[in-house]
């Protein structure tokens, strides 16, 4: 990309940029602001102050009753996992966790090495919308599951899971509910103290606050192990010297997304699907994956058949506009996301997937020079491709065009 | 994202010899929709000298697998089959100023694409003698899944340790030994049960005091038990100096300019100081220390 251009930005889900206000509101805490909060004198009590009013404005974006349910962590995979092992630990005999599987790594790897010592880890499938089954994880709900995880918003594709249903069913079989919702905090009115949700998940950095700091929810009388123990930082909850920088940032990054959440529900939804049309309308054989009807509004996952995800991401990166694939090439293991596999989306398509995940900083132009550009970006890998002919595709998704002798 | 040397980003950004060639007389078709890659490569080969007058590719992959298919066609034009045939995946990714460890498979696949193109040119069926892939595991030195599995099958491995003596992987920054222990776990269940809490060193038994000389030539004969595993990979390594604890060596071939050369270096000095009992450093030699 030439030094002129400048970028388009449409990988939100990844990442977002730092708020121009939470920068500044950040800037005093590494200056003069440096105090210990938990010392007794004025430089540690203006930080503790400081920090009481984050936690507040935290507590209000999620519609938290009490401001001490919220913990202040270093990131959405602190807090999966402080939840699920504290979930383990405060309750021995259950030895089950149900989770999907379309979860984030953060915890899907946690419950792999957790299958590894032995606890039983029912993972439930999706449709090729990416849908719950709510009969098949009823039928789950048993006295030995020691904690349900399951995401509020899908990373690869926005589709959202009712947790707030999935809680109210927890609650009445006696299990305890966690919800991953790194995804969903900012872009969608969250009501906690109305909910069943005991514990839920949130990262700064996904909502224009900095990296490095994480929140986890703690429901008031949820039975909770601490993962770090030490000082009486956070009630005793989570020890460690508090990243008091972070937390101002992020406590202010969540009063401006509560002001900007019905900004999410209109704008930003108009432009992401302003930008699907355009792509759909222009590209023949592409997608869109997930649920469309029920997803993030900042969100599109779209398929695109006979190419591969990382050559598209080079080209647009080329023309300054950056996305993300959720196929992951590398040696020896070639395989789509685990969310398409999960989607059972066929494989001329699953290796072509692109996810667009906007913000509210991007606007109508950038939109559409984003389609502009991509058109002949897919056009062009078409043309190099073995399954793409004078036309259009050789064959079909059950029978290829090009079936190579050796796989 | 990948760190692309310029030539795999220009390979990719201006692909040579893009599409199929007419009048192809050979064509050789790799992989699948399933692997996430696949190329089919097309030449038109002179039937009097055997010479290949034009190349062709078309490719489904990412980035590197494009960058590969493009190199691979600028190597093989104008070359003989048989001059082709001696083209290996390690030239394909030495055009490319090298491909990220992960993306190796992509340059094998370009290679086993020729092979299989001129198989068909002279009527023959052609047999891929690659190994099952698994994950990368050893991100280091490049040693898959299916590699390990059948290395410590093969040979009864029971510890990170021999893995590493027989594969590399491991060798390096040692993150990969968790999946490593797996491993043998899983294919060598009658393993030791319990590992140490560290992986064990190399027995180090008490040196008896040796004089300089007889210290260069440990040196010197242990690096020449590495060679091979170099010269494997159209590698080599030579001796150069010793000063003090430093020792200066010179890579030859494949790992001249290789981008693994520092990472090589660094396991060589592991094994080095491992059986040597002392911290050493290997550093590549000056150009001035070689011709001296």
């Amino acid at each position: 990309m030439s030094e002129q251009t400048p970028g388009i930005y449409l990988d939100n889900n990844a990442t977002t940029m730092v708020a121009p206000e939470v920068v500044e509101a950040m800037l005093p805490f590494f200056t003069e602001q440096f105090g210990n909060p938990s010392s007794i004198h004025r430089y540690g009590d203006r930080v503790g102050r400081a920090l009481r009013t984050a936690r507040a404005q935290v507590a209000a974006l999620l519609g938290a009753t009490h401001d001490s349910e919220i913990i202040f962590t270093s990131c959405g995979t602190e807090s999966d996992a402080t939840a699920i092992l504290s979930a383990l630990r405060a309750q021995p005999e259950r030895r089950e966790i149900i989770t999907t599987e379309v979860e984030h790594p953060a915890v899907l790897s946690l419950c792999d090495q957790l299958a590894k010592e032995g606890y039983v880890i029912h993972r439930l499938g999706v449709d090729g919308h990416g849908r719950l089954d709510l009969d098949a994880y009823r039928a789950l709900l048993t006295e030995r599951v020691a904690i349900v995880s399951v995401m509020w918003a899908n990373n690869e594709t926005g589709t959202l899971f009712p947790v707030e249903e999935m809680a109210e069913m927890a609650r009445a079989a006696g299990v305890m509910f966690h919800t991953d919702a790194v995804q969903a905090v900012g872009k969608l009115p969250i009501a906690l103290a109305d909910s069943a949700i005991d514990m839920l998940s949130l990262s700064g950095h996904k909502l224009h606050a900095a990296k490095g700091v994480g929140v986890l929810y703690v429901r008031r009388n949820t039975r909770f192990r601490p993962l770090l123990r030490g000082g009486h930082q956070e009630r005793g909850r989570r020890a460690g010297t508090e990243n008091s920088a972070g937390i101002v940032g992020l406590g202010l990054a969540c009063e401006l997304a509560g002001a900007a959440l019905e900004h999410e529900r209109t704008t930003v939804r108009a432009l992401r699907d302003r930008l699907e049309r355009g792509i759909l309308t222009a590209v023949p054989h592409c997608f869109v994956t997930g649920d469309p009807d029920n997803r993030l509004p900042n969100t599109s996952n779209i398929a695109f058949e006979f190419i591969e995800g990382e050559s598209i991401l080079l080209l647009l990166n080329r023309h300054g506009i950056a996305a993300s694939s959720g196929s992951a090439c590398s040696s020896g293991s070639l395989e789509p996301s685990h969310v398409m596999r999960a989607m059972g989306i066929p494989l001329t398509a699953a290796h072509g997937t692109i996810r667009f995940s906007l913000s509210r900083y991007n606007s109508a132009a950038e939109i559409d020079r984003a389609v502009d550009t991509l058109v002949p970006v897919i056009e062009q890998l078409r043309r190099l491709s073995p399954y793409w002919g004078e036309d259009g595709p050789l064959g079909d998704a059950q029978t290829p065009g090009f079936s190579p002798a050796y796989a | 994202m990948w760190d692309y040397s310029e030539q795999v980003q220009d390979h990719f950004f201006n692909p040579r010899n893009a599409g199929p060639v007419q009048d192809a007389n050979g064509v050789g078709e790799v992989g699948s929709l399933a692997c996430g890659d696949a190329l089919r490569l097309s030449l038109r080969v002179d039937p009097e000298r055997e010479v290949i007058l034009e190349a062709g590719f078309q490719t489904f992959g990412c980035g590197s697998a494009i960058a590969s298919s493009s190199a691979l066609t600028e190597i093989i034009k104008g070359m003989t089959l048989d001059q082709a045939l001696t083209v290996t995946n390690q030239d394909i990714a030495d055009v490319l100023g090298g491909l990220p460890a992960e993306k190796m498979h992509c340059s094998v696949m370009g290679r086993e694409a020729l092979q299989a193109a001129i198989a068909n040119y002279r009527g023959e069926r052609w047999e891929d003698d690659d190994h099952a892939e698994g994950a990368l595991v050893c991100k280091c030195f490049g040693v898959d899944a299916g590699m390990i599995e059948e290395t410590v099958r093969a040979n009864g491995l029971d510890s990170v340790t021999a893995v590493t003596h027989y594969t590399k992987a491991g060798g390096g920054c040692s993150a990969c030994h968790e999946e490593i222990e797996e491993i043998i776990a899983r294919v060598n269940p009658t393993a030791v049960a319990v590992q140490a809490p560290r992986a064990p060193e190399p027995p180090q038994p008490a040196a008896p005091r040796v004089n300089t000389l007889q210290r260069i030539r440990r040196i010197e004969r242990l690096i020449d038990t590495l060679r091979p595993e170099l010269q494997r990979d159209h590698g080599d390594l030579e001796l150069v100096d010793v000063d003090g604890r430093t020792v200066y060596v010179s890579l030859k071939g494949a790992c001249a300019g290789c981008q693994m050369a520092s990472l090589t270096l660094s396991g060589i000095q592991e094994r080095l100081s491992a059986e040597l009992g002392e911290p050493l450093r290997v550093i590549p030699a000056a150009p001035q220390q070689i011709a001296c």
